[in-house]
């Protein structure tokens, strides 16, 4: 053992001092040192795909860079490109980082993922539709109207009175009220009672056709509420009339 | 059955009628035949005292006194133009033959003097005979009355009648009497009254729902009327006196147009109380006792007692169809049709029990010619005087008093407002004129 560490030892020195006697003899100027390579600025992008999402639901963060000898994401060190899988549950901005040679600017870029708000539970399907009386009433049962100066119910509204017939005795706990209405050429007085004639034409009508009488109310406006103010036939025919209502 | 009439072969027909001959001459001397009416000079009374509110209550008096001497239908009112420069204030400053003869030439001279002290209004008036030198003073007056512009007003009306009450066929004057209408200026119709020149209206009801027909008890105690109350039409009494609402039975069915009996002891309106058709019912005076006195179908309604013998009901019905005038015992018997032909409605007995005042639209139709207008009709000959002609449409009328004037109601402004005219269709006036005025009811004197 001794024996091979002298030897290395002889045998380095024998170099050493070989290479000295070289060197003393070849005495040349060192080159000059090359110069530096141009510091380079890192790029760095990122995107995030889809911009937005509903809580729950995932997004992939798509970056890359160039030069760069660091790069970070979140703060997070990570390779210079890549894909990430990100799941917030608010709107986040995702940042990359990336620093290239010493002394050139980081940069950075930043993709906003928004968090949106899960949408209202879908309605709960619609419970089979029950007309109300209100529209039973407004299906069934419609204003008829009277010829001048006169309470006998007209031909042309008999069908139309037979079915309000009908939808009344459908209903027995329905009250109807029976309005009859004149046109503004009568006196103020007669018309109370012929607007009382219409009424009751109306009514006996109904209880011919079956419907209980105390179902049925009656009432005369005379001509104190028309519903059209226009001096001329076509108001003065729709002024002329019998209106019902739903009694609550 | 009836014949068209010029205006003055009827009045030469209610001329010729007999009985009432005081209220047929006074016909005669307001109506269109104005043969011989009195000359009246009525100079302005002077102030009497040098108090601040003697000139404004003077204005207020002179001008009442002269519309309702003017508005009687007794006078030809002499033009103040030809009044003598000297005014007489008392009979010691009267010169009396500078008014008996021309060019004033008055047969009557009314004036006086009139002052306010300590707040008090007085007034002196006087009527002399301008063409009885010797005995000339006929009426000699004094009022006093707290000084306000109402009793200014109120003061006038009571020298007019007293004038009108002498000069004018012995017929008390209607210068201080009430008419009663609806008005629906509140926002509803509502009941109102106002003194019979149109001066102090003011609303009677507060119901917020729908008034109609208002008839004053022969009293001027009561005011009945028809109202929507509970989902019906109700007869309501107003109690002038109490300034309120007091208790009528609550009938069944609708209620409606009322009316009063002379001697104030009947009572009758159309009501549906049964079977649902408006028949005519008569009750006492509180509504009780009901009777019915029709029973044909159709609408009968506006019953209007005679008011001469409370033995007789005019009203309208329709049981031949459009709406006749008829006329029918008080017991419902001997039922008799008045008019026969157009739309007829509104009748309104005249005092004397004579005339019935209606609204008559005579040939009623699509394209007819004409519209609604007041008519007299004399019962006995079935002769009728047409009143109004043509403007607008005119209903309700009702007599005056005195049988001298109607109350209508007419649109012919644009609007439905009161009227009043002399009986025989001249001096129509607009009495109303705020918001929508109906079916007047002249009151009582």
């Amino acid at each position: 053992m001794n024996y091979r560490k002298q030897t290395w030892r002889f045998v380095l020195i024998t170099l050493l001092l070989a290479m000295a006697v070289a060197g003393c003899k070849k005495k040349v100027e060192p080159p000059p040192p090359p110069p530096p390579p141009p510091a380079k600025a890192a790029t760095a992008t990122i995107s995030v795909s889809p911009s937005s999402i509903q809580p729950g639901q995932s997004a992939t963060l798509t970056w890359s860079t160039e030069n760069a000898k660091t790069v970070t994401v979140q703060g997070v060190t990570v390779a210079a490109s890549g894909t990430q899988t990100v799941s917030p549950t608010q709107s986040t901005d995702y940042q990359v980082a990336a620093q290239g040679d010493p002394g050139t600017p980081e940069a950075t870029n930043t993709a906003r993922l928004t968090v949106t708000a899960p949408p209202p539970p879908p309605p709960p399907p619609p419970p089979p539709h029950q007309p109300s009386d209100d529209e039973i009433f407004s299906q069934g049962v419609h204003d008829i109207h009277f010829d001048y100066d006169k309470y006998d119910v007209r031909a042309d509204d008999q069908a139309s009175l037979t079915q309000t017939a009908q939808t009344i005795s459908q209903h027995p706990n329905w009250v109807v009220l029976i309005e009859g209405n004149c046109d503004e050429r009568g006196s103020t007085e007669y018309n109370i009672g012929l607007g009382g004639n219409r009424s009751t034409s109306a009514r006996d009508f109904l209880v011919k056709a079956g419907v209980n009488p105390n179902q049925l109310k009656t009432h005369s406006n005379g001509k104190e509420k028309p519903v059209c103010n226009e001096g001329n036939e076509d108001c003065w025919q729709r002024n002329r009339n019998d209106h019902f209502s739903l009694q609550h | 059955m009836l014949k068209t009439s010029r205006p003055i072969v009827a009045l030469s027909i209610l001329l010729a009628l007999g009985g009432l001959q005081a209220a047929a001459q006074d016909w005669i001397r307001t109506g269109t035949n104005r043969g011989a009416p009195i000359r009246l000079a009525v100079p302005d009374f002077k102030p009497s005292t040098g108090d601040p509110q003697t000139a404004p209550l003077n204005a207020v008096f002179n001008l009442t006194l002269w519309n309702d001497l003017d508005n009687s239908g007794v006078f030809e009112m002499v033009s103040k133009s030809f009044y003598p420069l000297q005014i007489p204030g008392a009979p010691g400053e009267l010169k009396l033959d500078a008014w008996g003869t021309p060019p004033p030439d008055a047969a009557m001279l009314a004036f006086g003097n009139l002052g306010v002290a300590n707040g008090k209004l007085t007034v002196l008036g006087w009527l002399f005979d301008a063409k009885n030198a010797s005995t000339p003073q006929i009426l000699g007056k004094q009022y006093s009355e707290d000084a306000t512009p109402d009793n200014a007003r109120l003061i006038a009306h009571r020298f007019a009648d007293e004038i009108i009450f002498r000069l004018g066929g012995g017929i008390p004057g209607i210068a201080e009497t009430k008419i009663y209408f609806i008005s629906s200026r509140s926002g509803h119709k509502e009941v109102w009254g106002m003194d019979y020149d149109g001066a102090g209206q003011k609303q009677i009801s507060h119901l917020n729902s729908i008034a109609l027909s208002p008839r004053v008890s022969p009293d001027n105690s009561r005011v009945a009327f028809s109202a929507v109350t509970r989902d019906s039409w109700q007869i309501m009494m107003y109690s002038v006196d109490l300034g309120r609402l007091v208790s009528f039975p609550f009938l069944g069915g609708d209620n409606f147009s009322p009316a009063w009996s002379s001697d104030g002891t009947k009572f009758s309106f159309s009501s549906t109380m049964r079977e649902g058709d408006p028949e005519i019912y008569m009750t006492d005076a509180s509504g009780n006792g009901v009777k019915r006195l029709t029973t044909h179908k159709g609408t009968d309604s506006s019953p209007v007692f005679n008011p001469r013998t409370n033995g007789q009901i005019a009203w309208v019905s329709g049981r031949t169809g459009l709406p006749q005038i008829y006329i029918m015992d008080a017991d419902g018997s001997n039922v008799q049709q008045i008019t026969d032909q157009g739309y007829a409605v509104s009748p309104s007995w005249s005092p004397n029990g004579m005339l019935l005042a209606f609204a008559w639209f005579r040939k009623y139709g699509p394209g007819a010619p004409g519209a609604q207008d007041i008519y007299i009709m004399d019962i006995a000959s079935r002769q009728f005087v047409q009143l109004t002609h043509g403007a607008g449409r005119n209903d309700f009328p009702s007599w005056s008093p005195d049988g001298r004037h109607l109350v209508f109601q007419s649109n012919r402004a644009g609007t439905e407002q009161i009227w009043s005219m002399l009986a025989d269709g001249t001096h129509q006036q607009q009495i109303t004129r705020d918001g929508k005025n109906s079916m007047p009811n002249w009151g009582f004197k």
